[in-house]
C-alpha cells in the first residue's frame, strides 16, 4: 500500500465512525426477489435479434455450415482488407483473401488502429436487452481488441443466448470467479449528451455487426 | 463539493429562471427523456418488483457497511489492486496525486466521476502540475467552457448545439466552414482529440457505479466508450468510489443492471458497462487503486431518517420528472449534486449551517413525483420535510418564530364559528386596498413571500356561510 500509516489511521477511524452511525451489528436481509427470472418468450432468437436491430446494429441470421460465407460476405461489404482477430479464433472464420492482424498480450494497442475491423465471438447474449456479452476468454481476445478497431463483427451461437439479466448473471457468474473480466455491449458506442439526440460512434466502434448461428 | 460560494437557492434560481435559451433547452431534454423512459419501464412488467429488491439491497449494504468494506478490501486486494481509505476531499486528493506524481504523470485521463468533481480532484491535481483530461463528451463540453456541470447524466444538458460549436471552434482553433452544429459532427470532433489522449496517456481515474464486496469486481455504467478506452488502455488504473456504492454481490447486479439503464438514459441497456477484478494479468492496467471515501457520508449514515439519500445510483430520473429542476435548471442548487436528490443530499453531506444548504430543502413543490420514479424508492418528499424541520429547528428564531406565533392565532380563531365569521368580515374590508379583478398579487411586509411567485385568490364579496343562508331562508319563503 502507497500511504501505509496514513490510509491504516483512515480506515480504523472511518470503520468505527460507521459502526457508530449504524448502530447494533445487524443480519444480512432476504431480499424480496418477486422479479422475474424468465421472460416466457419462447423464441429468444428472434427476441435477440429484435432488440439488437433498435439499437442501429447489424443483425444477420445463418447456419453454422454457412458461417465462413456469411462473414466473409459482411467484411467484404465493409471493405475489409486488415482484419483484427484473436488468437485463438476458429481458422475457417477467417476469409482467405484477408490480411490479419493477431491480438497477443504486448501489441500496442495502437497497432490495433491500423485495423478496419475486429471478428470475435462472444460468452452470452441477453435477448431481452439484446447485450452482447464478453468475457474475454476463448475467440474474444483482450479488452483492447474490441474497442479500438472502428468497427466490429460478432458471433452469436444460439446456445449463447439468454433470456434476460438475471439468467446472464448467473452463467457470467463462473467467469468473474475465476479472474476475467467482462464487457457488457449494447449496439455501437452511442452519447446523447447534446441535447438528448442520439448518436452512434464516439469512442468505441461505430459500426457493430452480429451474426447470430443456428445450430 | 458545493461550488465556490453558492448563493441561496431561490436567488440562485431567479438568475437561470431569467435566462430564456436555458429555460428551452432543459424543457426540449428534461420531456424527451421522461417519454423515452415511461416506455422502457412499462416494457417491463415487475419493475415495482425490481425497485422492492433494489431498495432491500440497498438497505442491507448500509446495514452491513463495515463488513462489507472490509471484505471488498480484502477481494480486491487478493485479486492484485490496491485499496486506500480517505475520510475526506483532502485525504483523496492526495492519495490520488501521490500515485500520479509517482508515475511522473503530467497528464492523466478521466472517466465521467461526480464524486471526483464533488472532491475537487481535477484542481488539486493542478496544483501539482498535472492537467486532468475529462473524456466524457458532456464533461468535456464543460471543461472547456469552465463551466460547472448541471445534470448528473448529461453534465451540459443546459447548453445547446449552437453552443456547443461555437465553443469547439474556439477551442480546438477549428474553421466556422470545416464543423457544422450536427451532434454527429460534434461528436467526431471530440474523438479524434481523445483518441491520442487515450493511446498516450498513463494514468486514468475514474468513478465507480458498483463494486461487488463479494468478489472485488468494480463496475463502470456508460455510453461513448470513453469509458472502456480509460478503464482498458492506461498502465494505472485509480478508481474513487464513496463508501455507499457497496454491494454485497455479484447477483444483485441483475437488479441494478436493470434499475439503472431505464431510469437515467431510458434504454433498455446502455451501451457499455465494463466490469473488471483488480488487475488482469495480460488485460487493461496493471496497476490498480481502488479509494473508498467518506467526506461526510458517515454523518448522513448516522441520521435514520436521511441516510436513505445514501442508497442513490445515480440514475438522475428524479431531475428529469422534477418540475423546479425542469424550471431552473442544475446550477441553481450550487452543488455537483443538483436536482430533487441533491436537494436531501448536499445539505446533509456538507451540515445545514450555510444559507445555502438551509435553502435547499426548500427547492421542491413536494409533489411527490421523484419518489415516484425512484429506482431503489428513496422517499425524497420525506426526507425534504424532515430537513426542513431541522432547517426550522436550527434557526430557532425571526420568520420561523413568527410563523408559529402566526399560526397559533390562526388556529385560536378557526376554532370558534364567532371568531372565524368576524375575521371573514374583517379581511374583506382589509384586502380592499389590495385586491385587483379576484385576484391579489402583492401582499405587503413579511405576508410577501407568499405572493412573490403566485397570487392570492381575494376573500369573496359572499361566503359559503353566507350563500348557505340564504339559500335556507329563501326555502322558508318558497317551500
Amino acid at each position: 500500500m502507497s500511504e501505509p500509516r496514513d490510509t491504516a489511521t483512515a480506515r480504523t477511524a472511518m470503520l468505527s465512525l460507521i459502526r457508530a452511525a449504524i448502530g447494533a451489528p445487524k443480519a444480512a436481509l432476504e431480499i424480496p426477489r418477486q422479479y422475474r427470472l424468465e421472460t416466457g418468450h419462447t423464441d429468444l432468437t428472434s427476441l435477440l435479434e429484435e432488440r439488437i436491430a433498435d439499437y442501429r446494429a447489424t443483425v444477420h441470421l445463418c447456419n453454422s455450415s454457412d458461417l465462413p460465407q456469411t462473414i466473409a460476405g459482411i467484411l467484404e461489404r465493409l471493405g475489409v482488407t486488415h482484419l483484427a482477430i484473436p488468437a485463438d479464433l476458429p481458422t475457417d472464420w477467417i476469409p482467405a483473401n484477408l490480411e490479419t492482424l493477431v491480438d497477443r498480450a504486448d501489441l500496442e494497442p495502437r497497432h490495433l488502429e491500423t485495423a478496419d475491423a475486429v471478428l470475435t465471438g462472444c460468452t452470452v447474449a441477453i435477448a431481452e436487452t439484446g447485450t452482447i456479452v464478453l468475457d474475454h476468454s476463448s475467440a474474444q481476445g483482450r479488452r483492447a481488441l474490441t474497442l479500438i478497431p472502428d468497427r466490429h463483427v460478432c458471433i452469436v451461437f444460439q446456445m449463447q443466448i439468454v433470456d434476460n439479466l438475471p439468467a446472464a448473471i448467473s452463467r457470467l457468474t463462473s467467469s468473474v470467479t475465476v479472474g476475467r473480466p467482462l464487457t457488457f455491449i449494447s449496439g455501437p458506442s452511442a452519447t446523447s449528451d447534446i441535447e438528448l439526440s442520439r448518436v452512434e460512434g464516439v469512442h468505441g466502434p461505430r459500426v457493430l455487426e452480429v451474426v447470430i448461428v443456428r445450430e | 463539493m458545493p461550488f465556490v460560494d453558492p448563493k441561496p437557492y431561490p436567488a440562485a434560481a431567479r438568475v437561470a429562471l431569467n435566462d430564456p435559451q436555458l429555460r428551452r433547452n432543459l424543457g426540449k431534454a428534461t420531456t424527451a427523456i421522461r417519454e423515452k423512459r415511461l416506455r422502457v419501464v412499462a416494457e417491463l412488467p415487475d419493475w415495482q418488483a425490481l425497485r422492492d429488491a433494489g431498495a432491500a439491497i440497498k438497505t442491507d449494504a448500509m446495514n452491513r457497511l463495515p463488513e462489507l468494506l472490509e471484505q471488498l478490501e480484502v477481494s480486491v486486494t487478493k485479486a492484485g489492486g490496491q485499496v486506500h481509505w480517505a475520510r475526506d476531499a483532502r485525504e483523496a486528493n492526495q492519495i490520488v496525486s501521490s500515485i500520479v506524481l509517482r508515475h511522473r504523470a503530467k497528464e492523466v485521463i478521466k472517466i465521467k466521476s461526480i464524486t471526483t468533481d464533488e472532491i475537487g480532484l481535477n484542481d488539486a491535481l493542478e496544483l501539482h502540475g498535472v492537467t486532468a483530461i475529462e473524456t466524457d463528451l458532456a464533461e468535456l463540453i464543460v471543461q472547456l467552457a469552465h463551466d460547472h456541470p448541471s445534470h448528473i447524466l448529461v453534465p451540459a444538458i443546459h447548453k445547446n448545439r449552437a453552443e456547443i460549436r461555437e465553443l469547439f471552434l474556439k477551442s480546438f482553433n477549428l474553421e466556422p466552414a470545416d464543423l457544422s452544429d450536427e451532434p454527429r459532427a460534434l461528436a467526431e470532433v471530440a474523438r479524434r482529440y481523445l483518441r491520442e489522449k487515450f493511446l498516450t496517456v498513463p494514468v486514468a481515474i475514474s468513478g465507480a457505479n458498483f463494486a461487488i464486496s463479494e468478489t472485488g469486481t468494480v463496475g463502470v455504467v456508460e455510453s461513448e466508450g470513453n469509458g472502456r478506452m480509460c478503464l482498458t488502455l492506461p498502465k494505472v488504473l485509480v478508481s474513487i468510489m464513496g463508501i455507499e456504492k457497496v454491494l454485497p454481490s455479484l447477483r444483485d447486479l441483475e437488479v441494478m443492471l436493470q434499475l439503472l439503464p431505464r431510469s437515467s438514459t431510458a434504454e433498455r441497456m446502455n451501451p457499455y458497462t465494463s466490469l473488471w477484478t483488480g488487475v488482469h494479468a495480460g488485460d487493461g492496467p496493471q496497476e490498480f487503486h481502488l479509494v473508498l471515501l467518506d467526506n461526510g457520508r458517515t454523518k448522513v449514515l448516522e441520521d435514520e431518517v436521511g441516510r436513505q439519500a445514501l442508497h442513490c445510483i445515480r440514475c438522475s430520473a428524479c431531475l428529469n420528472v422534477c418540475p423546479v429542476y425542469e424550471r431552473a435548471g442544475g446550477h441553481a442548487y450550487g452543488s455537483v449534486y443538483p436536482g430533487p436528490i441533491g436537494a436531501i443530499l448536499t445539505p446533509q453531506l456538507i451540515g445545514l449551517e450555510s444559507e445555502h444548504a438551509q435553502s435547499l430543502p426548500f427547492a421542491s413543490s413536494l409533489c411527490g413525483a421523484c419518489y415516484e420514479v425512484c429506482p431503489v424508492k428513496i422517499n425524497i418528499p420525506e426526507i425534504l420535510v424532515y430537513l426542513r424541520g431541522e432547517v426550522v429547528h436550527k434557526k430557532g428564531n425571526s420568520f420561523f418564530n413568527l410563523e408559529a406565533a402566526a399560526m397559533k392565532s390562526v388556529a385560536w380563531v378557526f376554532m370558534d364559528k364567532t371568531r372565524y365569521e368576524f375575521a371573514q368580515k374583517a379581511a374583506r374590508v382589509g384586502q380592499m386596498p389590495l385586491v385587483k379583478g379576484n385576484t391579489i398579487s402583492s401582499l405587503p411586509g413579511i405576508m410577501s413571500g407568499w405572493t412573490n411567485s403566485r397570487d392570492l385568490p381575494a376573500v369573496p364579496q359572499k361566503s359559503f356561510r353566507d350563500l348557505w343562508r340564504e339559500r335556507a331562508a329563501a326555502k322558508r319563503v318558497h317551500p
